[in-house]
């Protein structure tokens, strides 16, 4: 008879809603909230990499190594702050923030020819070489009028992503 | 008792380098079948061929699947025990509920038990027996033991209060054919077993069930592996095909999912039933959910507590449809023709496809499958550069 969005008090659920600028509604994060349980298999509090490759829809995504880096030992706030992102409330900030951090590794807030190298690395495997990827990056960022020293900051990244082509929407199934 | 075929005639080939994460070759042909590729979105502007850095440095459809995947992804979902909606919430029902449990498991159960015993007691009084005295006379013992297997099965029915209905012409015996069904638990056997004594290929199970297995019904003809060992596979792959030539055996059943799903979905067919070269009987079916799930989650209860859960509850309802046998077409690929008959069961069954391997529950998808992406994605760079050196 229990179900188990009883977990959640309203209080929880009020603070986890300011916690994500209202981003998700009350529903949405007792949804997330079941989902995160199942995902944490042995009830911890938080999610290990192992857990999220469990889930072969996601062990598969190119980017699934990368991500964890920020994912591995989320708990459940960390967890709704990282999919946020990903909401249709979400604003284009938001979401460019999100690629940004995806792209800046070493979190100094530039993203160097070299970080753009690692993600296409990423994205392509050995189905190109080292060579081509780097004629890649290095005609794509002149095209935009950068160099190839150039860093490329937050800013730069809100202006050179295209608002309209951004496909960054997440459906929180709410039953 | 999750039964389960090897992708025994599929693995032979490859049996060079067996490894407890080498992945099937069916599980990469079907990933290419079934292949999707809204993630990849090329660099390259469709209009002026030019390589802009907006589109290079858009990575969101691939962190959009990932989202996806990470908030709902449709592999757990087939392995979800469904929760039963309460309907106990007010006071009249309140006590007729708790009447039930009571009834349930205090009367209900302990008849079902004895019924259980008693069945047990005739049933191994006279299986060995027949199983020592007759041993000259083959044609008689293995109809006499046939007989027992589907009394005792019809004895476990009974004992969770079966009620099951069966539509479409029983299973006949001959030689060449197999059957295939959709599995949700390891009573899908025992469901089936009561109308027709089957051979089924299973994997070898701890406790009493795997005393059971290599006692009793290694006399039907049934076949044994283990999932994780692959010289097993071979072995099977030998046995299957002498055991559907022999028009003296018993009819194969074969579960190509190769492990329970809950029965609100299909997991991929193994292919190994679909190249044996023989006329392919699907068997679809559904369980009514109304008084108790019978999914069997192997990773959560053992066969005992589901045995147990069964039994405690008002009735087992379940559906099942014996459908037109076919066969391959020329032309046809084993995976595509198990994608038929698989299509076939879910239609029939009203459950939904994934393109999924059940394996993936105790393995990690092959890298191939993410290297799939990666070329894809590729490609349209290497044309691009291609051209750019033309100009």
């Amino acid at each position: 008879m229990g179900n188990s969005s009883s977990m959640l008090t309203q209080y929880d659920l009020e603070e986890l809603q300011t916690h994500c600028q209202g981003i998700f509604s009350q529903r949405e994060i007792v949804a997330l909230y079941e989902r995160f349980c199942a995902l944490d298999r042995t009830g911890k509090g938080f999610i290990l990499s192992d857990e999220f490759m469990a889930v072969p829809e996601f062990a598969l995504n190119p980017l699934a190594e990368r991500l964890l880096r920020t994912l591995e030992g989320v708990n459940f706030k960390e967890f709704i702050t990282l999919l946020s992102a990903f909401s249709a409330r979400a604003s284009y900030e938001h979401k460019v923030e999100f690629i940004f951090r995806v792209y800046d590794s070493d979190r100094n807030g530039k993203v160097t020819m070299y970080d753009i190298l690692e993600v296409l690395r990423d994205l392509s495997g050995s189905f190109l070489t080292d060579d081509q990827r780097k004629q890649v990056v290095i005609q794509a960022l002149e095209e935009a009028g950068f160099s190839e020293d150039s860093a490329l900051t937050y800013q730069d990244f809100l202006e050179v992503l295209n608002k309209a082509g951004l496909k960054m929407e997440v459906e929180v199934p709410v039953d | 008792m999750a039964s389960v075929l090897a992708t025994a005639a599929g693995k032979t080939g490859k049996a060079g380098m067996p490894s407890l994460f080498t992945h099937s070759a069916s599980e990469m042909d079907l990933y290419e079948y079934n292949a999707e590729d809204s993630m990849v979105k090329s660099p390259v502007d469709s209009q002026n061929k030019k390589l802009l850095l907006c589109n290079l440095l858009d990575i969101s459809p691939v962190l959009n699947e990932a989202a996806s995947a990470i908030v709902d992804d449709s592999f757990t979902r087939c392995f979800k025990s469904n929760i039963s909606e309460p309907w106990n919430w007010n006071i009249y029902l309140f006590p007729l509920w708790c009447l039930g449990v009571v009834f349930r498991h205090t009367i209900l159960f302990p008849i079902r038990l004895l019924l259980l015993a008693i069945g047990w007691v005739i049933f191994l009084a006279c299986f060995y027996p027949i199983h020592m005295l007759l041993k000259g006379h083959d044609n008689i013992r293995q109809k006499l033991e046939r007989g027992l297997v589907e009394f005792i099965c019809s004895v476990f029915v009974a004992s969770w209060t079966g009620v099951v209905k069966y539509h479409g012409p029983r299973p006949s015996r001959r030689p060449k054919q197999v059957f295939v069904a959709n599995h949700t638990s390891m009573i899908d056997f025992v469901i089936l077993e009561q109308m027709t004594a089957f051979a089924v290929i299973m994997q070898k199970h701890p406790g009493w069930v795997g005393l059971l297995q290599t006692t009793v019904l290694e006399s039907l003809g049934c076949i044994w592996f283990n999932r994780t060992e692959s010289k097993d596979r071979l072995i099977v792959a030998e046995k299957l095909k002498r055991h559907v030539e022999d028009p003296e055996s018993n009819p194969l059943l074969i579960f190509p999912e190769g492990t329970c799903v809950n029965n609100e979905y299909t997991v991929m067919f193994k292919k190994g039933a679909f190249e044996l070269g023989c006329a392919v009987c699907p068997v679809a079916i559904k369980y009514n959910k109304i008084f108790v799930d019978a999914f069997w989650n192997s990773k959560k209860q053992s066969f005992t507590t589901h045995l147990i859960q069964l039994m405690t509850s008002w009735a087992v309802v379940c559906d099942v449809w014996y459908l037109e046998p076919q066969t391959i077409r020329p032309g046809e690929t084993a995976i595509e023709f198990a994608e038929r008959v698989r299509d076939m069961i879910a239609k029939r069954a009203g459950i939904k496809k994934v393109p999924w391997d059940g394996y993936l529950k105790y393995y990690r998808p092959s890298p191939k499958m993410t290297e799939k992406k990666q070329q894809k994605y590729s490609e349209t760079i290497v044309q691009q550069l291609q051209d750019t050196r033309l100009t």
